[in-house]
């Protein structure tokens, strides 16, 4: 007993705290990145009072919010008033688990990874919906509920985009993922998937109920949607989980379809070898964090979709676009169309 | 250490279960209704059978449940009225509820599944997504089909049954992209009107 607990428990628990701990710090400096690109993006410079450049914002901004008062709304639903904001953070953590950040660095490197991550993504949505309807406002209730349908019909799209990669990839191992685009920039599955690429990353931004996606926050119709109730570090934790999925995201899209943690000078002869040192970590790091810009920059962008317009987007093109690529990739798979699916495919027999 | 935590989950699932049909408000009973779903995913878990916990997390908790809370949230029941005549109808409803239960136990007892006799089955050697999904469409595959054609149908017949031509007014996206400005907006050509004196007209 003592022996698990040193062997497999304490080892595990630390680098649960390791990642956590750093995705806390990515988190903060996504909010200072943020302000910053949309900043420039308007022509303005954003934070720069606070430390050298502005960087110390994002501690001051936490400190700022850890000394606010929470306030309960009377008549509200104490207990799911104070769930809801630990519902929405947990599962955002919880996802972490199983992300590759180099050839063997992953936490939990389990045979159902993909279905795993979609599944703990797919309950982030209580948190909203709880939040919304706990804290007895009708703003806040509207918003809940725009969010839980939106992020249904989403889901949808998001999942028929995750199983063209299985397709192609054969596995729902997030690593043998990454190993079956081994080859160079080309085999990267943003080229033959790139309509799944569309789909999945534009369906993300909708679930993370981001700009130009944010129904459920609306600050122009319903003044802050599910959240107006909240106040202090019970709001912080809304956002925490948001940049959070916001990141898991990205790097999710970076491992499926951009090849994780894969050199992007493979098979080019002279770069391939001056590039050999730069160890995985950072490329994963680098493509994430341009998902991640393109997140910034389409909010920067782009208004507020209309109600009716998401619902048409996600059911009525989204989907039968993920559909209509799935075929086309198993009948790609099955008749070794290379150079992506030149491996022989396991025949079957009954 | 196993059992210890089985016994934690179903001691919880148990709960759980009780409390989805004791409690008075709506909302709160969904909501003991997913933690009873999670706990029984983890339960699957348990017995190395990820594919199918993983995939009650994301049908069930991920989405019908979702789906549910949405509808019992924007109803408002009143909880008072279900519970009216509770006692008058408690001897037919015991009555009814022993039959079942005496039911399920002659159908479904232990003894007609002959668990002695079988033994227990091994969980799939490593990916167990893919045991289960060559089973599927080879050994089980007419099985397979048959369900989804039903439940296809049962979508088309849901969806025709609720669908009826709307008397509002809608708005047509198709339309609405292929306006263009001269569909709008007329600009009209008229010379410049200048009084001859110079003075503006009266």
């Amino acid at each position: 007993m003592l022996d698990m607990v040193t062997q497999h428990l304490l080892p595990n628990i630390g680098k649960i705290l390791l990642i956590v701990a750093l995705l806390m710090l990515a988190v903060a400096y996504l909010t200072l990145a943020e302000r910053k690109v949309i900043g420039y993006i308007q022509m303005r410079i954003g934070p720069n009072r606070v430390g050298p450049r502005g960087l110390f914002q994002p501690i001051a901004d936490g400190l700022k919010l850890l000394m606010k008062e929470v306030i309960v709304p009377t008549r509200s639903n104490l207990y799911l008033f104070v769930l809801a904001p630990v519902l929405a953070i947990g599962p955002a953590l919880a996802a972490w688990a199983v992300m590759p950040f180099d050839a063997s660095l992953v936490l939990a490197d389990i045979n159902a990874g993909l279905l795993y991550v979609l599944a703990i993504t797919s309950m982030s949505v209580y948190g909203i919906v709880i939040a919304g309807w706990a804290s007895n406002s009708r703003y806040a209730f509207l918003g809940a509920m725009r969010s839980a349908a939106q992020v249904v019909s989403y889901e949808i799209a998001m999942g028929f985009a995750l199983v063209g990669v299985l397709i192609a990839a054969g596995s729902l191992n997030l690593s043998d993922i990454v190993l079956a685009q081994q080859g160079s920039i080309l085999h990267w599955y943003w080229l033959p998937l790139l309509p799944l690429l569309v789909v999945y990353f534009v369906a993300g931004v909708a679930e993370t109920n981001r700009a130009p996606f944010d129904m459920a926050e609306g600050e122009s119709e319903i003044v802050a949607g599910f959240h107006v109730e909240y106040s202090g570090m019970a709001f912080a934790l809304f956002f925490l989980a948001e940049y959070a999925d916001m990141i898991l995201l990205s790097m999710l899209a970076a491992t499926l379809f951009m090849g994780g943690w894969l050199s992007p000078f493979e098979g080019i002869p002279l770069l391939e070898s001056l590039f050999a040192w730069v160890p995985g970590l950072v490329w994963v790091l680098l493509k994430t964090s341009l998902f991640l810009f393109v997140f910034l920059w389409i909010r920067a962008t782009f208004p507020r979709y209309r109600y009716d317009q998401i619902m048409r987007l996600g059911w009525k093109i989204f989907i039968p676009v993920a559909l209509v690529w799935i075929i086309i990739i198993a009948i790609m798979q099955v008749f070794d169309i290379g150079p992506w699916f030149t491996e022989v495919v396991e025949v079957i027999h009954p | 250490m196993e059992k210890i935590l089985f016994y934690c989950f179903a001691a919880i699932l148990l709960f759980a279960a009780t409390m989805v049909i004791t409690v008075r408000n709506p909302v709160r009973a969904a909501l003991f209704l997913v933690l009873a779903f999670f706990t029984s995913a983890a339960i699957w878990l348990m017995l190395e059978a990820e594919f199918l916990a993983i995939t009650l997390v994301l049908v069930y908790v991920g989405a019908v449940l979702v789906l549910f809370l949405f509808v019992v949230m924007m109803l408002d029941i009143d909880t008072s009225i279900l519970k009216e005549g509770f006692t008058r109808y408690l001897p037919l409803g015991l009555l009814v509820a022993t039959l079942i239960v005496l039911e399920l136990v002659a159908v479904l007892g232990a003894a007609n599944f002959g668990l002695e006799q079988v033994p227990m089955p091994e969980a799939a050697e490593g990916s167990n997504t893919k045991v289960l999904g060559r089973l599927l469409y080879t050994v089980y595959v007419y099985p397979f089909e048959i369900a989804s054609v039903i439940l296809t149908a049962a979508i088309v017949a849901a969806i025709t049954l609720t669908l009826r031509p709307s008397k509002r007014k809608t708005q047509d996206p198709a339309k609405q992209v292929l306006v263009r400005s001269t569909d709008r907006l007329r600009l009209v050509k008229m010379a410049s009107e200048k009084p001859k004196d110079g003075r503006p007209r009266q």
